[in-house]
């Protein structure tokens, strides 16, 4: 795929990847940002307004009906962490051109109502309709408590908030309850029009269209985006390793512990950590896998994440509380058994295959593709999928015990039952 | 084999049913690199009581989902290592009326295969390995019990339902897999994995002739006889009226269930469950007049959603999310299609409702998992899901409207309520 990235005004960037063999296209524009505690909930706030309602579109009904005719085209709000960076805006997905019942063109009109969520929103007196901004208030405020309806989201978000509290990586992507009863309506306005003048806009196209006609069609619907000055992105912070592992406990009327553990990892050798991940818990070959649940049947799931935005690496398990003990003490035999180089070859095979496949079918997902590039936009990446890839392939097992070397425990999360503590 | 063209979706696949009565079916994507197997079973979690040797069988709960997991174990290890040794994806899961194994890879596709046809076809119990899967499924029981989103689906069920197998836990209760044994496992096998009740489906850029010729070497010559099922006789009444449990969630969530007439096999099947999703769609899908007003009333947010389903013997469409007054929605959902019946569908909204539908179909063409599942459970029913252009067209407003005279009753509707601990 021949990826191309321009700027097609002040701080606002175009990735065109083309694609014929999709049913859709894919269109999205993301306001990239700092994330920050005090601004975290309003931005949130912010992209589930402007869905309600453009001046030409006043209300979710003409909306919705604008968007049915357009063979029921979708604009998603998204809101989403990179880094440490908040990614606010909109993903459209539209059928592709060809497969227009009546030869349709369908990119333009999706495109300009698109610009018309961004830059024209539907107003009373110069600020937010009331109506809409109290109503996607409360949902916001329920989205965020609703959090604790998936115990293993919970305490995935709770280990991840635990352990980097202090730093931008630690803010939840929503923000939280108290940040969201803050947001005044008027302010908000002015918070609108200081992001979309003055916060990095990346677009993305993925389809079959030719690249000058995206450009004009986005030119055309982002012609009155004011643009001032723009703000740098955040960059990637290294989480501080803790000199003490910090420990927290939660109790909830639940069937089933989860435990979660985080690692600060000192190494900077990204393709080797990738790998090392995959052959800790990061696929059904791995050695958590293997290990706590296939051998010692301690759980349905335990696995790990390694994110490559903030070099910090997770692990999610659900057990029963009477055996915290048994599978705290194996997950950490599987990390010593993966630094040790106790590996069979297979497994070493099996992980960078796994890898691989992952970055050789990325391009057969719209999504996937979006929120790559969106990823290494954020934080100033520029690597292709093929080029990790290519990295990943010329990893050695030396390099990965190395990595893994650096690996340290930092913070225990333990989701228990309210019986299991009495 | 035998191929056919869908021009207006862009798609051919190529049939054709072997000697030993295993379907397969190919469908061909050029440029994509990821190429997706999918080996099903018309056996799933409601398949409890059937006839094996001219003797009724009684099975426990749950043991289409414990065999899913133990066909994974081969006499030489692992299938599920095996593949991800390749780099392949693999994994399976269970439905009421299907179960179904798949991988995606982008290399080693044949060798995959054949692992694949392999291990699903050969079981492989020993009395401690079944002992020993208790413990990894118990936890995935214990898993979904804390999940509201189960609960409260299961639960709706269990009230829409008297007899009928489809209100049975697809993964059974920890009580009911504890009296799972390897020679029921090896009983079920028998009976169900018979080429003639499987269907093999792979979506990518491979050569169909290929594709049959592997699953003629590994599967077996012949295969068993069908095997009658018994699903229970099933009133037209729901079981009960309304079913409420506390959970530890964050705000009231409920789901109101229709029970609805069922379809016999055959186009008749795709054709109920394309009205089936017009009439959720018309009544409250997210461009409905009750979607939007109930939305402006702050009584219903983006959490709801409503949708149409089917199984042999049984359909039924529900509807619902996070609110705080689940009867007063349930009372409105039967108000608006009481007045659609007495005043039909606006022309308009139902062409806008159409365009939509077809877009949305179409987009589902994307995902390859979503080709395979449905050319799968339209060969298990007797119908053709690419033709879903034309039925859409066949389908009028009239249609929709019967649907919803027939099947939006007060006598035909369950509540189905999770709520805060007090």
């Amino acid at each position: 795929m021949n990826v191309t990235r321009t700027e097609l005004a002040e701080g606002v960037y175009l990735t065109y990847l083309p694609a014929r063999k999709f049913k859709t296209s894919l269109l999205s524009a993301q306001f990239v940002t700092p994330l920050r505690q005090e601004t975290a909930a309003a931005y949130a706030l912010l992209p589930a307004v402007l869905r309600r309602g453009t001046v030409s579109c006043p209300d979710m009904g003409s909306l919705s009906a604008r968007l049915d005719k357009l063979y029921g085209a979708r604009i998603d709000y998204t809101i989403r962490k990179k880094g440490e960076n908040q990614c606010v805006g909109f993903v459209a997905s539209l059928i592709d051109d060809s497969y227009a019942p009546v030869g349709e063109k369908l990119l333009e009109p999706v495109a300009a109502l698109l610009g018309e969520l961004i830059c024209d929103p539907a107003t009373e007196r110069g600020r937010f309709v009331p109506a809409y901004f109290d109503s996607e208030k409360t949902n916001l405020i329920d989205a965020i408590r609703s959090l604790i309806n998936d115990k293993r989201d919970y305490a995935d978000a709770r280990l991840l908030r635990e352990m980097c509290a202090g730093e931008p990586y630690g803010v939840p992507r929503l923000g939280d309850e108290a940040g969201v009863e803050k947001v005044q309506l008027q302010k908000l306005f002015s918070q609108y029009k200081d992001l979309i003048a003055s916060a990095r806009l990346e677009l993305f196209y993925c389809g079959s269209a030719r690249q000058e006609r995206v450009e004009r069609a986005l030119q055309a619907a982002f012609a009155t985006l004011p643009r001032k000055t723009v703000r740098d992105i955040a960059l990637v912070r290294e989480h501080p390793a803790r000199e003490e592992v910090l420990r927290i406990t939660d109790e909830m009327d639940v069937t089933q512990g989860k435990l979660g553990m985080g690692f600060s990892c000192g190494s900077s050798d990204t393709a080797a950590l990738l790998m090392g991940n995959t052959l800790f818990g990061g696929s059904s070959n791995s050695k958590l896998f293997l290990n706590v649940r296939e051998k010692l049947s301690l759980c349905y799931y335990a696995s790990s994440l390694y994110h490559r935005q903030k070099g910090i690496i997770t692990v999610s398990s659900g057990i029963e509380f009477a055996d915290y003990q048994r599978a705290y003490d194996e997950i950490l035999a599987q990390l010593a058994a993966v630094r040790n180089g106790d590996l069979e070859d297979w497994e070493l095979d099996g992980a960078r295959s796994t890898l691989l496949n992952a970055y050789a079918s990325m391009g057969d997902s719209q999504g996937k593709l979006e929120n790559f590039y969106l990823g290494q936009a954020a934080t100033g990446q520029s690597e292709s999928p093929e080029e990790l890839a290519e990295q990943v392939r010329n990893v050695t097992a030396e390099r990965i015990f190395a990595a893994m070397e650096t690996v340290k425990l930092d913070t225990v999360y333990f989701l228990q039952g309210k019986e299991a503590a009495e | 084999m035998k191929q056919s063209f869908y021009e207006r979706i862009g798609e051919s696949v190529h049939r054709e049913t072997l000697p030993n009565g295993l379907q397969v079916c190919v469908v061909p994507k050029p440029g994509f690199a990821k190429k997706y197997a999918f080996f099903a079973t018309r056996y799933g979690g409601m398949d409890i009581r059937f006839q094996l040797d001219g003797k009724w069988l009684d099975t426990p709960a749950g043991i289409a989902h414990y065999l899913e997991h133990k066909m994974f174990d081969t006499r030489e290890g692992n299938a599920l290592q095996e593949l991800a040794k390749n780099g392949a994806e693999p994994n399976a899961f269970t439905s009421n009326a299907m179960t179904g194994y798949y991988f995606d890879s982008t290399d080693h596709f044949e060798e995959n295969l054949r692992i694949l046809l392999s291990f699903v076809s050969i079981p492989w119990f020993t009395e401690e390995s079944v002992a020993k899967e208790q413990g990894i499924i118990g936890q995935e029981i214990r898993m979904i019990e804390d999940n509201p989103d189960w609960q409260i689906y299961n639960r709706m069920m269990q009230s829409l339902y008297r007899t009928h197998a489809a209100r049975t836990s697809i993964a059974g209760t920890v009580e009911s897999i504890s009296h799972i044994t390897a020679e029921t496992l090896y009983q079920c096998h028998k009976a169900f994995y018979t080429p003639a009740n499987m269907i093999l489906t792979v979506v990518g850029d491979v050569d169909p002739i290929h594709v049959a010729d592997i699953a003629r070497r590994v599967l077996p010559k012949v295969s068993g006889p069908a095997i009658p099922r018994d699903y229970g006789d099933e009133p037209e009444a729901v079981a009960a009226g309304e079913t409420r449990m506390e959970m530890e969630v964050s705000c009231p969530q409920f789901l109101t269930g229709f029970k609805c007439r069922p379809a016999a096999d055959g186009e008749d099947y795709l054709r109920l469950a394309v009205v089936g999703d017009m009439a959720c769609d018309v009544l409250l899908g997210d461009s409905s007049p009750l979607y939007l007003r109930l939305y402006d009333q702050g009584l219903i947010n983006t959490s709801f959603g409503g949708s149409f389903e089917m199984m042999p013997g049984v359909a039924y469409l529900y509807a619902g999310g996070d609110c705080k007054d689940p009867r007063l929605v349930q009372e409105e959902i039967l108000k608006e299609a009481d007045r659609l019946v007495r005043e039909g569908i606006s022309e308009d909204f139902y062409q806008q409702v159409r365009r939509a539908a077809f877009g949305a179909n179409l987009r589902g063409l994307n995902s390859f998992e979503n080709i395979a599942v449905s050319l799968t459970e339209g060969y298990f029913h007797g119908y053709d899901p690419f033709r879903f252009p034309q039925v859409f067209e066949s389908v009028t407003k009239e249609d929709v409207t019967s649907f919803l005279r027939e099947n939006i009753r007060r006598e035909r509707m369950t509540l189905s309520e999770i709520v805060p601990k007090a």
